[in-house]
């Protein structure tokens, strides 16, 4: 019973983290007002070159700086029609969704089925590993785990302690009035979006190098999607982002280990997407309907002196 | 000195500009996408051509170009009117989907029963109701919850197609089809007729037609169709005008699902002949059919031509897949950059460049 818990949370944490790290670059890419919808073209880019990278140079840490730049290159794109060119944001991420998953479909074809010749391997955390059952689950975990998480506390701290944080928060909100206290408005969303993408890129390294430590067509199997569904459901909270993401990561786990039981996975697959929408809906119960939290001027472009 | 680049909207932009701005967006999608053949190592010209040649260059190519077209023309009408109302449908994968379901019970449940002249209209109407059902939640999840319409159309698709799954592993699983997860092949009175020598079930070809028709004269000649303008353009104004939101955007969602539904009527009953994976049976025609609404401009009529392109783009992805080695995911590169441009376009559309030189104070 016990091995089969810590190999059920183990199991979580590793499928938990790429939904970790989309979701926090989702979450700062709203917060500063610009809805992003190709996470699942930049996981899949992110995934493809962090692959082939590694197979070429032998370096699982280059492959991961080549998805986090990838991925960035890929975000770049979207913030320049969205931001520069002030395009329909739900129409240009879609777009980006079928060029990521076309673009590292093409180029990676020839890598479909190549082992992986150097592995990002589990770090044991000195002393902390030692503890009994925790120390197996949270302190034995890959190097991106523990690289989430940090940046998940980071994120949180950026944005809700410095004034960086509330600049960029500013600019989601009322952009208008961040633009008269001197904020960039398209700066800060250029950059924002930017690192989304390169933390969405990194969730794709994670998904080659360590979850399926291959490469195939159609790896990301719909997780970008599901971090669509996670930033609202972590309610743009770098914090919750980890209940959700671990929570949705547990559910991809259980699907297999409840098959046999008689659970069909298909039902426990549906879950992520219908507790997404009972959050809206309760949101949407609420008396004073703040919209949850969401970023007031989210998927509006903006204009420099505009009212 | 610098020079400033400004973009200032434009009040009204002329036929002919809109009609170069397109012109030169498809034009400068079709070098971005060569340039991604370059870089492959194919010959961008070679690759066109067999694209063009396997999709228009023969009358098999044609037949398998206009068989993908019946379900991208009858979405994509259905998306150009709640795309002009800007509601952001992109759940049409999922009300193709429970179209599919909800005609496959009819036909497997009355098919030997009943005529094919009652089946098949019964399976076209289930199928309106399947995708209408599914196109009408976010509708009201939006009016009633003000719960954001993309999010919960993309979510509601994952659920359909873990549902239709669910289906055809489960319950529905047909007990003569040897332990392959699909139900049974559908009765010979639900299957729709074919051409002759091709996969065109002409039916739904029909109801495609007749549906631009239908909602072209809808969207520009009736009262309803200057209302969903207005909401789209202006909500504040059609407030005051005395449009009635949440019945306008309800009615649109059922028009725009219920369409999308009878495409999955069409890929059951005219292609496949049971249910089988989502993936198999629609296999993105709900997101292509955004890039067909967009290059028709939202326009219903136009769709038809945009939706035999994108056909063709499909069926030549499928040639150069055998005759270049290049994977299946070729057709997406081709979508998304062909999008990207399309937008990219619309910025030209709706402002003016304003190059200004300024003296730096």
């Amino acid at each position: 019973m016990e091995s089969i818990l810590i190999s059920v949370l183990t199991r979580t944490l590793i499928a938990g983290t790429p939904l970790l790290l989309g979701t926090l670059g989702e979450i700062i890419t709203e917060r500063s007002g610009v809805l992003n919808l190709g996470v699942e073209g930049m996981m899949a880019v992110g995934a493809m070159s962090a692959f082939t990278v590694t197979l070429i140079t032998g370096s699982p840490w280059l492959g991961l700086l080549a998805a986090v730049l990838a991925g960035a290159l890929a975000a770049g794109l979207h913030a320049f029609v969205c931001v520069s060119l002030r395009a329909n944001q739900v129409v240009s991420g879609l777009a980006l969704t079928m060029l990521g998953l076309g673009v590292s479909g093409l180029f990676g074809r020839p890598f479909i089925g190549r082992p992986l010749p150097q592995k990002l391997n589990a770090i044991r955390i000195p002393g902390l590993a030692e503890i009994p059952v925790v120390g197996r689950i949270f302190f034995s975990q890959d190097p991106l785990f523990y690289l989430a998480v940090v940046l998940g506390i980071l994120l949180w701290i950026l944005l809700s302690r410095t004034r960086w944080g509330i600049q960029i928060r500013s600019v989601g909100e009322n952009p208008a009035a961040a633009e008269v206290q001197g904020v960039g408005v398209a700066r800060v969303r250029y950059l924002c979006v930017v690192l989304g993408g390169a933390l969405a890129g990194m969730a794709g390294a994670h998904l080659s190098l360590v979850y399926s430590k291959s490469w195939t067509e159609g790896l990301t199997g719909g997780r970008g999607w599901i971090v669509i569904a996670l930033t609202i459901f972590a309610l743009w909270n770098p914090l919750r982002a980890f209940l959700g993401a671990f929570l949705f990561g547990c559910i991809f786990v259980l699907q297999y280990l409840l098959q046999p039981i008689g659970v069909p996975p298909n039902f426990l697959a549906m879950m992520p997407y219908l507790a997404t929408l009972a959050v809206l809906l309760a949101g949407g119960l609420r008396k004073d309907r703040r919209r949850l939290l969401a970023p007031a001027k989210l998927g509006e472009p903006y204009s420099k002196g505009e009212a | 000195m610098s020079i400033s680049i400004r973009l200032q909207p434009r009040q009204e932009a002329s036929a002919a500009l809109q009609l170069a701005v397109l012109v030169l967006s498809l034009l400068a999608g079709f070098v971005a996408v060569g340039l991604v053949f370059v870089v492959k190592g194919v010959n961008p010209f070679f690759a066109l051509w067999k694209i063009l040649a396997g999709s228009f260059g023969s009358l098999y190519g044609i037949s398998e170009t206009v068989t993908k077209a019946i379900p991208l023309i009858l979405i994509g009408t259905g998306l150009t009117l709640v795309f002009r109302a800007k509601f952001w449908n992109i759940g049409a994968e999922s009300q193709l989907l429970m179209g599919a379901i909800f005609a496959t019970w009819v036909g497997l449940n009355l098919g030997a029963r009943l005529p094919a002249w009652l089946v098949v209209p019964l399976m076209f109407l289930a199928g309106f109701l399947g995708g209408a059902v599914w196109g009408l939640l976010p509708a009201l999840f939006k009016v009633r919850f003000g719960v954001n319409e993309v999010i919960s159309t993309l979510m509601l698709n994952y659920v359909a197609a873990e549902f239709l799954t669910l289906l055809i592993v489960g319950p529905w699983k047909g007990a003569t089809q040897q332990g392959f997860p699909y139900t049974d092949d559908l009765p010979a009175a639900a299957v729709l007729p074919l051409i002759p020598g091709t996969r065109i079930h002409y039916l739904t070809l029909l109801v495609a037609l007749a549906c631009a028709v239908v909602l072209f004269f809808l969207v520009y000649s009736t009262k309803f169709g200057y209302e969903l303008r207005v909401v789209g353009e202006n909500p504040e104004a059609a407030r005051y005008a005395g449009i009635d939101f949440l019945r306008t955007t309800v009615v649109l969602m059922v028009i725009s699902g219920g369409v999308a539904g009878l495409a999955g009527v069409g890929e059951t009953a005219g292609i496949h002949h049971h249910l089988t994976y989502p993936a198999v049976i629609s296999g993105g025609y709900g997101f292509t059919a955004i890039i067909v609404a967009w290059l028709a401009k939202l326009n219903p009529l136009a769709v038809i031509i945009s939706a035999l392109f994108f056909a063709g783009i499909l069926v030549g992805g499928d040639a150069i897949q055998i005759s270049l080695g290049l994977p299946a995911a070729t057709v997406h590169v081709f979508n998304g950059i062909l999008l990207f441009f399309l937008i990219m376009g619309d910025t030209f559309v709706h402002n003016r460049i304003v190059v200004s030189r300024q003296r730096r104070a």
